[in-house]
C-alpha cells in the first residue's frame, strides 16, 4: 500500500514538472490526423468559411430536389403535411401564425448549406456531393424568389445572396427586459379581485387519449391484468394463420439484413403492428398485393393507372421497381433513388414478406 | 426533420379515462369506517402463502407491472415523424427529484442511435495547440465529477402559448428530466488540447445523422459543462446519448448534444440550424430573440393534476410539484388554491440545488370544493415566475420556446383536474 502511494506521488511530480504551468494535462488521447479533421470538420460559417469547391443552379437543383427532398418537403419546397416548409411565408413573422421558412426566417444562407450537406436527405444523411448541395440550396432560394434560375451558386457567389430576415434577430435581452420586472417580493394576499376561467383544455380536446386506467381505478383489488399503455386507436392484429406449407423456408439472416436495408425506407414507410400511412403507404402485405392497394393513401396517377392495368407486386416486379423507381414507374411520387445492390433488394423483399397481414 | 409544434384544431375526443373515473367509488375497504372485516387482512393471501420470484428472475429489473402506466408518452400530431420527435416524462406520477432514465423524456432529430463504446471517438479541433482524438477509455482516465442537473427542452410548455391546450402535466411540462451525471469537465478536455485564447466559442456536434450542433460561449464551456457518460449511476441510455453526451447546466436541452463526437474551438458561432431557424424566440413584432440559452425559473403542480386526480375525497391532501431555474437554486415556491388571489409558501423537500429540480409540498385539509391550483417559483436571483398574461405582454404568442408561465389546474369537487387559464 505505502509503496503504491509512493510511486503515484513520484509520477505525479514528474508529470507536473514536465507540463506547462498554465493547466494540468494528462497526456491522454492522440493527435487528430488532418484527414480525420477534414472528414468531420464540415461546418460552414455565415461568412462562407468552410464552403467547399463546387457549384449548382436551381435548374439542376430542381431535379435533385424532386428525387431526394420532395417526398417530405414537396415539389416546390412547400412542405407536405407536418414536414418542414422551406419556401414562402415572406412578411408573416409578425402575423398570428407566422410561416418560418429558409426564405422568410433563416438569417444566414450558410446555415442551409451546412445543414443540408451534413444532415440531409433525411434517412440518408451525408451522401450529397458539394455540387448537389449547392444545387439544392439554389433550388430552395429559387423557390423563395430570392434568385433567378440561371444564378450559379458557389463559394464565389454565396455572399451575393441577401437573406430577407438577416436583420430580424436580437440577442437575448431577458435580463434587461424581464428579469428585473419580474423580481422582488411577490403578492401573497388579495392579489386579484376575481378569478374566471378564460380557457379550457377540454374544449380544445387534443390530448392523446388513453383507455388505460378505468378498469384499474374501478376495481383496485382486481387481479393484475397488465394495463395496456398504448393508445387503442388501431385494432389489435388478428393472429395470423401458420405459413402455407409450400412456402420455402425463410432465411433469418436475409430477413435481418433486409430490416437493416429497410432503414432507408423508414422515413416514409411503416410496416408491422400499428403501421400507418405516412408520406408513403404502409407496406404490410405488399408482396402479392396489387399496386396501389392501400385504402386511404393518395397514390400518384402513375400508380393508379398501373393498378388499372393489373400490376401486382411480386418479388420480380418489386425488385424491378426498387432498382429504379422512376424508371420502372414513370411519374411515381416516391422520391427514393433506388437500391443499387441486388443483395439489398432481395433482402428487403424478404423482410417485407414477413409482414403478410394487411 | 420536423419539430414544428402545430396547434391542433378542436375535435371531439374522449376525456382522459383516468380522470373521468376519478373520485368515484374510491372508498375501498380499509378506509376509516369499514363495516366488514377486510379480506385482504382476514384471509391468507397467495403472496403471503407461497413464493415470489427468485433472484435469477430479473437480472435487470423493470418496474412492477402495476406501474406500467408510468411511461413516456408521445403526442402524435406534434411532429411529422416519431424519429424526429419528442416524448414526455410522466412527471404527474413521479415523486422526489431524480428522474429514472427509463421514463425520462427523449428528443431526437434522427432517432436514438446505437453507438458502441469501442466505436466512440471524440475529436477536439479548431483553435487548439493539439488537435486530439479521445476514445471512450481515454475519457474514463480523466478526473471525473458528479452533479445533478435538470434538462429542460426549450419547447417545454411550448404548446400552451396560445391557450390551455394539453390536459396533463406530463404533456404541458414533461419535456424535462433530472439526473445525477458522472463525467469529465469540458474544461479539462479543452486544457488537454491547449485551447487558444482567441477561442471565444466551442462548437459541439453529435454523431447521429442529424449531426445536431450548437455553439457555446467559451465562458460557459470553461465554467460547468460536463462531458458525461453516466446518469443516475449507470451508463446513459441510448436515447439520452450513449455512450457520451454533453451536460450544459441550466441551459436549453438542445445544447446538451448527445453522442457528442466533436468539439471545435472557434472565434465565432457557427449559426447552425438549431441556433437560427430553431430555438430562437419570435416576438409579436416579428423580431426574434437568439441565444436564449438559460431556462427561466419555472414550476408546476404535478399532483393533483389532470392525469393524477384526487381519488380520496375531502380531507388530508398532499399537493406537490417541481420547481427549477437555469439561473441557480430555487429558494421558494408559493402555491395558490384560488387561482392566484392568495398564496401560501410551500415546503421544499430539500433546500434548492443549483440548476436541479426541487420538490415542493403543501399539505392541506381539502374542503372538497373547487380549487384553481397554481405554483410560483422564485430563484436565488430574486426572479419570480411570471403569469401567462405577463409573459404574453412581453413576448406575444409566437415564441414557441421558453414558456415558463404559471400553470393553472382546475380541480373539481369530484377530484378531477383540468388544464385551464384564468383571468
Amino acid at each position: 500500500m505505502s509503496k503504491f502511494l509512493k510511486s503515484i506521488s513520484v509520477g505525479a511530480i514528474v508529470t507536473t514538472l514536465a507540463m506547462p504551468a498554465v493547466a494540468q494535462t494528462y497526456g491522454l488521447g492522440r493527435a487528430a490526423l488532418p484527414e480525420e479533421i477534414a472528414a468531420w470538420n464540415l461546418d460552414v460559417l455565415p461568412d462562407g468559411t468552410g464552403l467547399p469547391e463546387g457549384q449548382g443552379d436551381a435548374i439542376v437543383g430542381e431535379e435533385i430536389f424532386a428525387a431526394k427532398c420532395a417526398a417530405c418537403h414537396g415539389d416546390f419546397a412547400e412542405g407536405i403535411g407536418n414536414w418542414p416548409k422551406l419556401a414562402g411565408g415572406m412578411d408573416t413573422l409578425d402575423h398570428e401564425d407566422p410561416l418560418k421558412t429558409v426564405g422568410s426566417y433563416w438569417p444566414y444562407l450558410s446555415t442551409s448549406f451546412d445543414y443540408i450537406r451534413r444532415s440531409m436527405p433525411y434517412g440518408d444523411a451525408g451522401t450529397l456531393t458539394a455540387d448537389e448541395t449547392y444545387a439544392i440550396v439554389a433550388y430552395i432560394l429559387y423557390s423563395n424568389d430570392l434568385i433567378e434560375d440561371d444564378f450559379v451558386l458557389s463559394k464565389e457567389t454565396f455572399l451575393d445572396v441577401e437573406m430577407p430576415n438577416a436583420d430580424g434577430f436580437v440577442l437575448d435581452d431577458r435580463m434587461e427586459s424581464e428579469v428585473a420586472m419580474w423580481s422582488g417580493e411577490p403578492c401573497m394576499t388579495d392579489c386579484k379581485d376575481s378569478v374566471e376561467v378564460t380557457m379550457r383544455a377540454l374544449v380544445l380536446d387534443v390530448t392523446p387519449q388513453e383507455e388505460t386506467t378505468e378498469a384499474a381505478a374501478e376495481e383496485p383489488a382486481a387481479a393484475a391484468e397488465p394495463v395496456v399503455a398504448e393508445t387503442q386507436e388501431e385494432p389489435a392484429p388478428e393472429p395470423q394463420p401458420a405459413p402455407e406449407p409450400e412456402v420455402a423456408a425463410v432465411d433469418p439472416a436475409l430477413i435481418a439484413a433486409g430490416e437493416k436495408v429497410f432503414r432507408k425506407c423508414k422515413a416514409c414507410h411503416q410496416v408491422g403492428d400499428g403501421a400507418k400511412n405516412r408520406s408513403g403507404p404502409i407496406l404490410n402485405g405488399v408482396i402479392g398485393a396489387s399496386i396501389a392497394h392501400i385504402d386511404g393513401f393518395k397514390y400518384s396517377k402513375a400508380f393508379k393507372s398501373k393498378a388499372e392495368e393489373g400490376l401486382v407486386w411480386t418479388d420480380e416486379t418489386l425488385a424491378a421497381f426498387l432498382a429504379g423507381p422512376k424508371k420502372y414507374i414513370k411519374g411515381t411520387k416516391m422520391g427514393f433513388a433506388g437500391l443499387k445492390k441486388d443483395a439489398d433488394i432481395e433482402a428487403v423483399i424478404a423482410y417485407l414478406a414477413t409482414f403478410s397481414e394487411k | 426533420m420536423s419539430d414544428t409544434f402545430e396547434t391542433k384544431t378542436p375535435n371531439r375526443r374522449a376525456f382522459l379515462r383516468g380522470a373521468a373515473t376519478a373520485g368515484v367509488g374510491a372508498f375501498a375497504a380499509g378506509s376509516a369506517g369499514a363495516q366488514t372485516p377486510d379480506p385482504l387482512i382476514t384471509e391468507t393471501q397467495e403472496w403471503a402463502q407461497s413464493f415470489g420470484d427468485g433472484v435469477d428472475a430479473t437480472p435487470y429489473g423493470l418496474p412492477i407491472k402495476y406501474e406500467d402506466d408510468v411511461v413516456r408518452r408521445n403526442v402524435e400530431w406534434l411532429t411529422a415523424d416519431t424519429v424526429s420527435s419528442i416524448n414526455f416524462t410522466p412527471i404527474h406520477a413521479l415523486d422526489g427529484t431524480i428522474t429514472p432514465q427509463g421514463c425520462a423524456f427523449e428528443r431526437h432529430h434522427s432517432g436514438a442511435i446505437e453507438l458502441k463504446k469501442e466505436d466512440y471517438r471524440l475529436m477536439i479541433n479548431g483553435l487548439v495547440d493539439r488537435p486530439l482524438v479521445f476514445t471512450y477509455a481515454d475519457l474514463e482516465r480523466f478526473p471525473r465529477e458528479n452533479h445533478t442537473y435538470f434538462l429542460e427542452c426549450a419547447a417545454n410548455t411550448g404548446m400552451e402559448w396560445a391557450g390551455a391546450q394539453l390536459n396533463g402535466a406530463q404533456f404541458t411540462h414533461g419535456m424535462i428530466h433530472n439526473m445525477e451525471y458522472t463525467g469529465v469537465p469540458l474544461r479539462t478536455l479543452l486544457e488537454e488540447a491547449g485551447y487558444e485564447t482567441a477561442g471565444k466559442w466551442v462548437y459541439v456536434e453529435g454523431a447521429d445523422a442529424s449531426s445536431n450542433g450548437r455553439s457555446i460561449p467559451m465562458e460557459k464551456a470553461l465554467d460547468d459543462v460536463l462531458v458525461a457518460f453516466k446518469a443516475n449511476g449507470e451508463a446513459l441510455r441510448k436515447e439520452h446519448g450513449y455512450p457520451v453526451r454533453l451536460v450544459v447546466p441550466g441551459w436549453e436541452g438542445n445544447m446538451w448534444v448527445k453522442w457528442i463526437r466533436r468539439i471545435e474551438v472557434m472565434n465565432a458561432p457557427v449559426e447552425s440550424r438549431e441556433e437560427t431557424s430553431k430555438y430562437t424566440d419570435t416576438l409579436a413584432n416579428g423580431i426574434s430573440r437568439k441565444w436564449t440559452w438559460e431556462m427561466d425559473a419555472k414550476s408546476v403542480v404535478t399532483s393533483p393534476s389532470p392525469q393524477s386526480p384526487i381519488k380520496h375525497g375531502k380531507g388530508p391532501l398532499v399537493i406537490t410539484g417541481l420547481a427549477w431555474s437555469g439561473r441557480g437554486a430555487i429558494t421558494r415556491v408559493d402555491v395558490s388554491k384560488d387561482g392566484g388571489k392568495t398564496w401560501e409558501t410551500a415546503r421544499l423537500a430539500k433546500p434548492g440545488e443549483k440548476m436541479a429540480l426541487t420538490r415542493f409540498y403543501l399539505d392541506v385539509d381539502w374542503d372538497g370544493e373547487d380549487m384553481f391550483l397554481q405554483s410560483r417559483a422564485m430563484d436565488e436571483t430574486g426572479y419570480v415566475q411570471p403569469t401567462k398574461t405577463q409573459l404574453r405582454e412581453v413576448r406575444g404568442l409566437n415564441s414557441i420556446y421558453h414558456n415558463n408561465c404559471i400553470q393553472t389546474w382546475w380541480v373539481r369537487p369530484n377530484g378531477e383536474a383540468e388544464n385551464v387559464e384564468v383571468s
